[in-house]
């Protein structure tokens, strides 16, 4: 039933280093005390909080809410009490803070009420918002909310399904062990999907350095109800790419800046469409996840882990770090980043944790200057010019480097890895993709504050000409009616005339019943005052 | 050779119709040079360059009264892509028009305003909300950071907070490497 395999450009061998991790079963770690949870765990726009400091929250409980289409929503990995929500360091390479909620547990890991969802009798918009509230993401690590790639679209319906289970990536084994312990799960995750799509095809891509994961998927298949083909692809760096797997198992190439769902293809982790599986039959949202331990500690394996819970908690769980160790790669050593600190909690993208050491990662000698060997192209699995792109990125000639298609980049590493001049190429690379980036929205906001300086102008000289236009209007108004002032102004003369009237006939109260000499000084008074007002007016 | 010549004539007379057809028909409005070099322009509308807006010194550029080189806010990259777009030599910012700075927002410290309204008069792109005699605020994401705000403040309530670097903002650094000393 294995279909033709076809090859995709370039790619690399580096070491392997998975049996460490491989051998052992997935371990429960215990409920940890303090989780902390990151409200941006995934691509997109960051979940509105749906809790506050102080609310008992239970298992499988909604905290934040996707906000918009291209968002995830975040739940509670067990039952406690929310005791903070403030900006805390999170597993990213900038090592910067950002808004997380912490959840002291109460340790009776309670859950909330949930349910399985019966996904065939419902519109499938509705499984598809279901999905978007249940927290569902990409888990290979880029972490795109999984109900965007699952909408049918009328004008690229997807003919195939691609379950990735390559894992390419050295040390990391956790789809490994998804695979060899819960394959009949990954397949009813992988039925949800086909159904939601309405995938012609199924296949799911497993490198051949996992015979056991190959077999176990290969035997759940068989009890499916819909076909799903199982093919073994060549362990060849980074095979589980994408665009790749994706070459290997069709022979289609993703054109340039263009998604797989344009020729007809779309791309799920394994360990996605478990998860897919979990909410949908369980009812059960994203609250935690496989993790490979691994590198310099003691009992290298594979652990089931609570979103939340810190670096430093799972490593002791998996023996604690050897003494040599000198911190910690979140992802591989290909496309993993070192971690600010072993104190951030593991999120929804956290596949793997290397403990590094300087004889596990040696530091790059230092860099010389390019030779233009091609090592680099040669090696590229884009099929891009490595070294035209550093050129271009080192120069900071950015427009040039975008037309060298470097969105197309998937910052494997295999250029840095071959290159004999120990270049690092992807830090270029990822340089200059942030800095095109930032231009693009400097751009977009820029053309956002002309758009209101405009509106400004265009406002000001409109209130200047209605304004002129009302004094042209009063001018000819005063001149048209001369007849009608005449009229007014007898009718002003009428009342001042009764206001006059009334004066006099008011009779100051005060001064009625006072003695006469009394009145006498007050009546000199008012004749002086009398002619201090006459002299005044003569004047 | 008559014959070869009245092809000529003819074929020139045909095209220069075509021409002067396409040439009212296809009539761009406005001056596209100007518009080209005020898509360059960071639009912060602060009149460092010493006209009064962005589209003002794109004019002045345009028709060669104004240098490429007097815009503090778009600073180095900006001046290359003017430089670019124009096919002139890139040339050193000129210093008279003031430095590059971080980009800032404008943040009015709301306990001191006194609602006068004198900023709202002076934001270039309506970024600042209030009423007479009530406390103003400035919508962030609107603020080009053009500090026009700050001078017209009878009580100095407006200051310019430089945007902190967020993970949503954050860049990649430029790579520091040593590079292998070649003797
Ligand atoms: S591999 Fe390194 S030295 Fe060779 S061309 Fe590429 S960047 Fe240059
Ligand atoms: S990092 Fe980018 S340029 Fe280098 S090999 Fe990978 S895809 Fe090609
Ligand atoms: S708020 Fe002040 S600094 Fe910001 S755009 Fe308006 S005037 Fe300029």
């Amino acid at each position: 039933m294995i279909s033709t395999l076809f090859k995709f450009h370039g790619g690399v061998h580096p070491p392997e280093h998975k049996l460490e991790s491989a051998a052992t079963p997935i371990v429960e770690v215990p409920l940890p005390q303090r989780l902390v949870l990151p409200l941006r765990q995934h691509v997109g726009n960051v979940p509105k909080l749906q809790v506050a400091v102080g609310d008992h929250v239970l298992k499988g409980q909604l905290l934040a809410i996707a906000d918009g289409m291209i968002s995830a929503s975040v739940h509670a990995p067990t039952s406690g009490t929310i005791v903070s929500i403030d900006e805390q360091l999170i597993p990213h390479a900038s090592g910067l803070p950002d808004l997380c909620i912490t959840l002291q547990a109460d340790g009776e890991d309670r859950w909330v009420e949930h349910r399985a969802l019966e996904y065939r009798d419902l519109p499938k918009a509705a499984v598809l918002e279901a999905l978007r509230a249940g927290g569902v993401v990409g888990l290979g690590g880029a972490t795109f909310p999984s109900h965007v790639k699952l909408r049918e679209d009328a004008q690229h319906p997807v003919r195939t399904l691609i379950l990735n289970g390559a894992e390419c990536e050295p040390y990391i084994t956790c789809d490994d062990r998804l695979m060899r312990e819960r394959a009949d799960q990954i397949v009813r995750g992988i039925e949800i999907m086909q159904y939601l799509l309405g995938a012609e095809r199924c296949v799911v891509g497993i490198e051949d350095n996992k015979p056991e994961a190959a077999q176990a998927m290969r035997d759940a298949c068989r009890l499916s109800s819909i076909p799903i083909e199982v093919a073994t692809v060549p362990t060849l760096y980074p095979g589980g790419g994408a665009k790749q797997l994706i070459k290997v198992l069709t022979g289609l190439e993703v054109p340039s800046g263009k998604l797989p769902t344009e020729i007809g293809v779309q791309c799920f982790n394994v360990a996605t469409a478990y998860t897919v599986h979990r909410f949908i039959h369980h009812g059960e949202p994203v609250i935690s996840r496989v993790v490979t331990v691994t590198g310099k500690v003691a009992r290298p394996g594979n652990f089931e882990v609570p979103l939340g819970m810190s670096i430093a908690e799972l490593v002791q769980a998996a023996g604690g770090a050897a003494p040599e160790s000198t911190g910690f790669v979140m992802g591989g050593p290909m496309m993993g980043f070192n971690l600010p600190s072993a104190e951030v909690p593991v999120v929804k993208a956290t596949n793997c944790i290397i403990a590094s050491a300087p004889d596990l990662f040696p530091p790059l000698p230092p860099a010389m200057p390019c030779i233009r060997c091609a090592r680099c192209a040669d090696a590229c699995p884009v099929n891009l010019q490595p070294q035209e792109l550093y050129w271009f990125a080192k120069s900071s000639n950015l427009e040039k480097a975008r037309d060298y298609h470097l969105f197309d980049c998937i910052e494997c590493g295999c250029c840095s890895y071959v290159c004999p001049s120990r270049i690092p190429l992807v830090q270029y690379y990822r340089y200059a993709k942030s800095e095109i980036l930032a231009a693009d929205k400097a751009k977009q906001a820029a053309d956002l504050a002309r758009e209101r300086n405009e509106f400004r102008l265009a406002r000001i000289e409109r209130e200047k000409q209605e304004r002129a236009a009302k004094h042209a209007q009063k001018a000819a108004g005063a001149k048209a009616d001369v007849a009608g002032d005449e009229a007014k102004k007898a009718a002003i003369a009428a009342a001042m005339a009764r206001a006059q009237a009334q004066k006099a006939e008011v009779v100051p109260q005060n001064t009625a019943d006072l003695p006469p000499a009394v009145q006498e000084e007050i009546a000199g008074i008012d004749a002086r005052r009398e002619a201090v007002n006459e002299e005044k007016q003569e004047n | 050779m008559i014959a070869a010549l009245l092809v000529m004539i003819v074929l020139a007379l045909l095209l220069g119709l075509v021409l002067g057809y396409s040439a009212l028909r296809f009539k761009v409005e406005g001056d596209p040079l100007v518009d080209k070099i005020d898509a360059i322009l960071p639009q912060t509308q602060c009149g460092q360059c010493g006209y009064p807006g962005c589209k003002p010194y794109a004019t002045a550029i345009a028709s060669g009264e104004a240098d490429i080189n007097q815009c503090p806010p778009g600073g180095e990259p900006g001046m290359r892509a003017l430089a670019d777009l124009l096919g002139v030599e890139p040339k050193p910012l000129n210093a008279e028009h003031g430095e590059p700075k971080p980009k800032s927002t404008a943040v009015i410290d709301e306990n001191l305003c006194i609602g006068c309204t004198l900023c709202i008069q002076a934001c270039p792109v309506d970024a600042i909300l209030g009423a007479a005699k009530h406390m103003h605020t400035v919508i962030a994401s609107e603020c080009t950071g053009c500090e026009l705000c700050v001078a017209p403040c009878p009580v100095d309530c407006i200051s310019m907070v430089p945007i902190p670097e967020k993970v949503s903002n954050w860049k990649w650094r430029y790579p520091v490497i040593e590079l292998k000393q070649v003797a």
